[in-house]
């Protein structure tokens, strides 16, 4: 019992409701006799289509700046290489890993300046990371319209500016999913995408260990350390805010190959606050995170997601239940962390 | 051509006259940069006075008070309470429940801010409760728990409707039986406080002229007239010009006589308008301010802090229903899951374009901002269709401004306040 209740203070409240929630809906889907390997295939597809994404909020978390709410950002330079590599006629291989070279070099801009930004705001980058966000996305709107793109694929067949989805099935769709997929029991398994997110992982990981990254986790954890031990603070920040950036780039792109849509407009809008739920679930506050509760955390929320949708078509006829279940379970987590950090004043 | 009331002017301002004009737009920089975008804008939309006027008196019908209700938490030093959604909230349930019992017009209407009230007062509370455990994260926690709440509030229509709460009403609820309609039309309340009565724009300009140069003339001859004499007479000058303007209109059979102004309605924006004013005269008002201006302080002179916080969310929530019942009866019916998601950023845009920021917000700001943010947002379509040919592109620009505004002042706050903790370190 000790170990149990032990237990039960490590996870929290709200994690320990989250996770009795998903237990029930894995009970559930087996009362109602659904197919369970079809639910941890998709779960398993889900996880490792967010998986990068989720991983941007890391670098945020660990250099200080907090979950990274400005996502959206990395993701508008994500999408830009995108379009670039339809521009470009690309497929296939070629056509993803061109996707991503592209975005680098903007992701990186654009966090430097977003980090630079964020350096003179400390205390309420939360907020801020939303709103630039939302402003970025909206003000790309204008973007998606003008921009001189001529791909017949992506524009609009009368009148001005891009598609809101552009299809990928002449493109790159689901390579990353596809690439040594294997199926045991019903259950399919999408080797490629997961290794991916494995790699990307492990890069971070490696990247933590390293000189560099211990300085910047040792910016994170305490300021005064960082300054008396003379590091310097805003460099390691931006450094932070740049690698998230670049990994919510390249994990829009992951996103979109297995999705098999690229979606502009007001698309990237909430993608932030997805990937902070995400990761909040996994274990983390928005001061401590680590590898574990970014794949942890992903896989609990999008399996909260896969399966919650079929159970709540069988218990009862209504649209938009899983949909308010995600609102509800993904705000609250945020909620429940916002109470944690303890007041400031 | 806006009525110009006296309480606009917000109390402590140095007299208008020329040396200080300088200062004054540098002070107001981004309200006159938007006085600029709504000419442009409105000049490249073609738009005739009296159809922008017409459209603009509906939309501050609608919004005010929601803008209003930000100014106290703001005073309090809580920042831009987007939480307001949770009171816009609470009178949808409201709303809901008065048209499923068929209440119509002004009992109806009465009915509902009598069940709203209740609502906003616990919901208000709660929020309250929680921001005072979230201390300096307020404005993100605000807006959280106004997502938050918009899943609690679809779980309650959505699907607790029909199912645990037994409510059987087909004008109401979706085919299945089971949830809220996504629009429900309400028919009962719809223009119920509006419609009571109405004058001409320019009568009412004619009244509003003739009152402002009465008063101020009358303040200006007092034995114990406040130092700024200038500024009274430059507001009745105004009132004037204001009464002259209105009266060549009314008779030179102008489309603007034809624009009717709802003059209860705006009698109660201007009643919260002076509660407003009045609250920040009062000692809780005094105790808003120290709280807002330092905690400890405020505690150390006797100051329940956590209650005056927690007063001031409270007030703003009832204030928000009270908006969005005036919003709704105004509109006529209700997009039952989207009619309160937005208003949190436009209320809040709103105040900031007319000049305030997140530690300072005032009623003047408040009414100056409505009026040009509703001009801009107006226009802005039909300036992007003839400017370049496609009325989207004004909506997108339209939006950008509104996010990019609210990103801006919370830049530029938290910017000079990190800056005033360095100095302090300094020191």
């Amino acid at each position: 019992m000790p170990m149990l209740k032990q237990m039960y203070t490590n996870l929290g409240v709200a994690r320990a409701i989250i996770i009795g929630f998903l237990l029930t809906l894995v009970v559930l889907a087996a009362v109602y006799d659904l197919d369970l390997a079809e639910l941890a295939s998709s779960s398993l597809v889900r996880t490792g289509m967010n998986g990068v994404l989720v991983l941007a909020m890391l670098p945020g978390i660990v250099s200080g700046i907090g979950p990274n709410f400005g996502l959206p950002l990395g993701v508008i330079c994500g999408l830009l290489g995108s379009l670039l590599s339809i521009e470009f006629d690309l497929t296939g291989f070629p056509a993803l890993v061109v996707s991503m070279l592209a975005s680098i070099p903007l992701a990186v801009a654009t966090g430097a300046i977003y980090g630079w930004l964020l350096n003179r705001v400390k205390g309420s980058e939360m907020m801020i990371a939303t709103y630039v966000g939302f402003s970025v996305v909206s003000l790309m709107n204008l973007g998606w319209t003008l921009l001189p793109f001529r791909s017949p694929e992506m524009k609009w067949p009368i009148g001005r500016g891009l598609r809101v989805t552009i299809s990928l099935a002449e493109r790159y769709e689901k390579v990353l999913d596809k690439l040594w997929a294997f199926e045991i029991g019903g259950l399919r398994v999408p080797t490629g995408l997961l290794l991916a997110f494995a790699v990307a992982c492990l890069a971070i990981w490696l990247f933590l260990r390293s000189k560099t990254g211990l300085a910047m986790k040792a910016v994170g954890d305490s300021k005064q350390f960082a300054l008396a031990s003379g590091l310097n603070v805003d460099k390691n920040r931006m450094l932070g805010t740049i690698l998230s950036t670049v990994l919510g780039a390249i994990g829009i792109v992951v996103f979109h190959q297995s999705y098999g849509f690229i979606q502009i407009y007001e698309a990237p809008m909430w993608m932030g606050f997805t990937a902070v739920a995400a990761i909040l679930i996994g274990g983390a506050t928005v001061r401590k995170a680590n590898i574990t509760h970014v794949i942890l955390g992903c896989f609990l929320f999008q399996s909260l997601l896969v399966i919650s949708l079929p159970v709540a078509n069988r218990i009862i006829n209504v649209g938009g239940v899983a949909e308010v279940a995600r609102i509800i379970v993904s705000n609250g987590i945020i909620l429940y962390a916002l109470t944690q950090v303890g007041g400031a004043d | 051509m806006s009525t110009k009331l006296p309480i606009q002017m917000p109390p402590g301002r140095r007299p208008l006259d020329l040396n200080s004009l300088k200062s004054f737009l540098l002070d107001n920089m981004v309200t006159a940069m938007f006085v600029v975008i709504c000419l442009v804008g409105w000049s490249l939309s073609g738009l005739s006075a009296p159809f922008v006027v017409n459209d603009l008196i509906s939309r501050l019908a609608r919004n005010s008070l929601l803008v209003l209700a930000l100014l106290i938490p703001v005073m309090a030093g809580m920042g831009l309470n987007f939480a307001i959604t949770l009171g816009a909230m609470s009178a949808q349930f409201a709303v809901i429940t008065v048209t499923h019992f068929k209440v119509g017009g002004i009992p109806g209407f009465l009915l509902a801010v009598v069940l709203s009230t209740p609502i906003a007062i616990f919901i208000g509370i709660l929020v309250g409760k929680l921001l005072n455990k979230t201390r300096g994260q307020e404005m993100i926690t605000s807006m959280i728990t106004g997502f938050f709440a918009s899943g609690v509030y679809m779980l309650i229509l959505l699907v607790l409707v029909g199912t645990l709460i037994p409510l059987k009403n087909p004008d109401l609820l979706l085919g299945s039986g089971v949830g809220i309609k996504n629009t429900v039309d309400l028919i009962a309340i719809s223009g119920s406080m509006d419609n009571i009565y109405k004058i001409s724009v320019p009568i009412a300009g004619l009244v509003a002229g003739l009152a402002l140069l009465l008063l101020n003339t009358w303040r200006f001859l007092r034995p114990h007239a406040p130092s700024a004499k200038n500024r009274l007479l430059v507001y009745a000058g105004g009132g004037l010009l204001l009464a002259a303007v209105s009266a060549i209109t009314l008779f030179s059979g102008s489309l603007m006589n034809n624009v009717k102004i709802p003059v209860i309605t705006f009698g109660i924006i201007a009643l919260g308008c002076l509660f407003i004013d009045f609250i920040s005269r009062t000692k809780l008002g005094q105790d808003f301010k120290t709280v807002g201006q330092d905690q400890h302080v405020a505690r150390v002179s006797g100051i329940n802090v956590d209650k005056t916080r927690i007063l001031a969310i409270t007030i703003s929530t009832v204030m928000a229903a009270w908006g969005q019942l005036m919003l709704l009866q105004n509109m006529g019916n209700l997009s039952t899951y989207d009619s309160h998601t937005a208003v949190g950023t436009f209320a809040i845009a709103a105040l900031l374009i007319g000049g305030a920021s997140v530690t300072k917000a005032t009623v003047g700001q408040a009414l100056v901002g409505l009026v040009l943010f509703h001009t801009l947002f107006m226009v802005s379509p039909f300036a992007g269709k003839n400017l370049l040919g496609d009325a989207q592109l004004g909506e997108f620009f339209r939006s950008f401004v509104a996010y990019g505004i609210i990103a801006v002042s919370l830049v530029m706050h938290a910017w000079k306040r990190s800056r005033d903790i360095k100095k302090k370190l300094q020191e």
